[in-house]
């Protein structure tokens, strides 16, 4: 379960509070959905669960399946299951998609305390879900996001969670840029993933994504505050009303 | 090659203070006294048995040597050497030149072990066998297995100091007619091939440095390849310093002769000391009609603590004479260690159609200031010459590409490529290019291409993300960046790099 309490988080830099007193909860098998205008703190979120430093956290507590995690770095975060699914997924020149996925998975398992998968091990794991993700062999290959497209970029995110199988996924604007197909072939990877131990914070723009992947809950993110809470009709009132409400409102 | 994959495996750390190899080997030393002169260049001379011309050779170049004066263009800053408070030879007693593997101090064989270069096992693996003692592998030589066996061996040269302990593989790389030995024997055992060859495509005038190693370099490599032999492994020599204020001079001379091929590999590495210690190699290479010499370094002498105290400077000349036609040189080097790196692994074109290679990697960390590069002097008609350089700058370092592509008026056709990729890991580090091209004929084509990136907070915040750890994060995006350098180094070395960098699906993908 993942317990967000009163989360105050500013830019590190200058100073500026985005997060100003978030409360949330996302048990395990469950799949929430934030939504909220452009600057509302969506990503921020994203990031601030992912342990990016860039952001200081000035109040309130992380805590999944019941551990805090607010002082773990990245990397520990993502051994203990956390998964951030990139809005703009970095190219990284010259490292083969597949060493990368192999370099990750081995790194989180060691972690884990599970054994490392020999190579035809990983080769058949990886084949198989790329399939199913329409991953070719030959994008394997490339280097990872190297040149690819956005459709690709974001098929990749799911992958490479498929992949890891993290136990809270978080998944920021997936959906961004791309066309109709791209967004049904994420989802569908995505919903795929959606199990009992498994908990999903699915961070959204648009109601559109939420057809694919349907959320047991939605919640409205504006100036930094958890606004509203309500079933997956939420997002289809907001699809008509806009955000205008919450946007109005003082925090 | 396991010196070679815990090479890397310290570039991968990027840690000077995590140096393997700073240990010092307790062995009883015989020196010359310290400081120069000419009676120095006469011990050092008498020391080896050397011919008399080789004598004069020296002393010519001392003179020269005392008229030169040190150069300071290059991008680095260290304090003044003094040239007269250096001891410029050392050897192990009792060690006057190579041995037979039984005669060796086994506390040097020990100390190439504890370096990962087993002289005695690897012979003993690599399956060199007394007479009379039949094995399967020696039977058939001919057939794919024969030829893979052979593959897998390397011919090691190990220099301690200022000589060379002890050559492997002899017997089985004369066979083939290949000499391979100490330049101290070659002088002894084939003077008229050193004297033929010596300083011609260095001479002894060259500069400060190449005069200085001609009149006192102690030891270091010989190769000579005879007409249309294919080397039948790979020759290799570890470099060790391990005397406190001692300089290494070594010399390297390898000559192909017509439609010969060999590839070479040198390793280097120094105790850890408080003191700069002085390096100033000499290395030549000349490749006759349609011969190619493969030439990778792997240089990882002590680069100094984290506040940049100690290390070794490195100022090394390094020069390649493609003289016949369609020959070929080709340079890989991988630059992590020393304080201060001075050298400029060159290729003159001199062969119509002949081809020059210049693969690097310069890893600069701590306090450690890289001043590297190379000259492509295009003399022939239709030659070509390529060069990729990857600089990768952390922590205080700098890091400068310093390189001449030039073609003479009578190098009609001549082509180069150039690409100089920089890479900026923090922000107190810098990174330099700085290429001089000159084409005097109008049908010269020379490109050049250069980049400088930084590992971006984005960048590692991602892969950190995905679960590696910062190091494992930089250790990645540092193999990507230097990939395309990395697959022009000899196969062995390749196969344990991959291993090491935990890359080794790459083959297996593809």
């Amino acid at each position: 379960m993942l317990e967000i309490k009163n989360l105050h988080a500013r830019i590190a830099d200058d100073g500026t509070e985005i997060l100003r007193g978030i409360d949330l909860v996302v048990p395990r098998g469950e799949v929430h959905a934030i939504m909220g205008p452009n600057g509302s703190g969506k990503s921020t979120l994203a990031y601030v669960l992912a342990g990016r430093d860039d952001y200081e956290i000035t109040e309130g507590d992380i805590l999944w399946n019941g551990e805090s995690i607010i002082e773990m770095e990245p990397d520990e975060r993502a051994a203990k299951g956390v998964f951030l699914a990139f809005q703009y997924p970095m190219e990284i020149p010259g490292v083969a998609t597949m060493t990368f996925l192999r370099a990750a998975l081995n790194s989180v398992r060691k972690k884990r305390e599970l054994k490392e998968l020999t190579t035809p091990e990983f080769l058949k794991l990886v084949r198989a879900k790329a399939a199913e993700l329409g991953v070719s062999d030959e994008m394997l290959k490339r280097p990872l996001n190297v040149g690819f497209s956005g459709g690709e970029k974001k098929r990749m995110e799911i992958l490479q969670m498929a992949v890891l199988e993290p136990t809270l996924c978080v998944l920021d604007e997936t959906d961004s840029g791309l066309d109709i197909d791209a967004i049904r072939i994420v989802s569908e990877g995505t919903t795929k993933l959606r199990g009992p131990d498994r908990a999903m914070l699915v961070i959204t723009h648009y109601q559109r994504l939420l057809n694919y992947i349907v959320p047991d809950k939605v919640h409205v993110l504006a100036k930094g505050r958890i606004q509203k809470t309500g079933g997956k009709e939420l997002a289809l009132e907001l699809e008509k009303s806009g955000y205008a409400d919450f946007t109005g409102k003082a925090a | 090659m396991a010196a070679v994959q815990e090479t890397i495996e310290q570039v991968k750390s990027i840690d000077v203070d995590k140096y393997k190899y700073g240990f010092e080997t307790e062995i009883e030393s015989e020196k010359a006294p310290r400081g120069l002169s000419e009676d120095i260049v006469r011990f050092i001379s008498e020391k080896k048995g050397e011919p008399a011309w080789m004598l004069e050779w020296r002393l010519d170049a001392y003179r020269r040597w005392r008229a030169l004066k040190e150069p300071t263009w290059a991008k680095l800053h260290y304090p003044k050497i003094d040239f007269e408070d250096l001891y410029y030879y050392s050897a192990p007693k009792g060690t006057t030149g190579p041995k037979s593997l039984d005669e060796v101090d086994p506390q040097l064989l020990e100390t190439y072990a504890k370096l990962g270069i087993p002289l005695k096992e690897q012979e003993i693996l690599a399956g060199v066998r007394k007479a009379g003692e039949p094995s399967p592998s020696d039977a058939p030589s001919e057939g794919a297995d024969g030829y893979a066996s052979m593959k897998g061996k390397v011919a090691i040269d190990a220099v301690f100091d200022s000589v060379s302990v002890v050559t492997t593989f002899k017997k089985e790389l004369a066979k083939a007619g290949v000499i391979f030995c100490s330049i101290s024997e070659a002088l002894r055992e084939h003077p008229e091939l050193v004297k033929k060859y010596l300083g011609t495509v260095v001479p002894q005038s060259d500069n400060f440095y190449a005069a200085l190693n001609s009149a006192v370099f102690s030891d270091g490599s010989f190769v000579y390849v005879p007409e249309g032999v294919r080397c039948p492994m790979e020759l290799s020599t570890y470099f060790r310093i391990n005397e406190k204020d001692t300089g290494q001079f070594e010399r390297t001379l390898i000559i192909a002769d017509k439609g010969s091929y060999v590839s070479y590999l040198e390793g280097c590495t120094a105790p850890m000391r408080d003191e700069n210690q002085l390096h100033a190699a000499v290395v030549e290479l000349i490749a006759l009609d349609d011969a190619e010499i493969k030439y990778s370094t792997v240089q990882n002498w002590y680069p100094g603590d984290k506040d940049g105290k100690g290390g070794i400077f490195n100022f090394v000349t390094k020069r390649g004479d493609c003289r016949g036609k369609n020959s070929k040189i080709s340079w890989t080097q991988v630059e992590t260690g020393s304080a201060i790196t001075w050298k400029y692994p060159s290729c003159i074109l001199r062969g119509d159609n002949s081809r020059g290679e210049f693969y690097s990697i310069a890893i600069s960390n701590g306090y450690q200031q890289v001043d590297s590069g190379t000259k492509m002097i295009h003399l022939g008609r239709n030659t070509t010459s390529r060069i990729i350089s990857k600089g990768i700058a952390a922590g205080k370092s700098q890091n400068t590409y310093r390189g001449l592509v030039s073609a003479h008026r009578k190098a009609t056709g001549a082509r180069n490529f150039t690409n100089c990729d920089s890479l900026l890991i923090g922000d107190k580090c810098g990174a330099h290019t700085v290429p001089y091209l000159e084409a005097r004929n109008s049908s010269a084509q020379f490109e050049h291409e250069a980049t400088t990136s930084k590992i971006s907070d984005n960048m590692l915040f991602y892969c950190t993300q995905r679960g590696l750890s910062p190091e494992e994060a930089i250790a990645l995006v540092v193999n990507g960046f230097v990939r395309d350098v990395l697959q022009h180094l000899p196969m062995e070395f390749m196969a344990e790099t991959q291993k090491l960098i935990g890359i080794s699906l790459e083959g297996s993908v593809g």
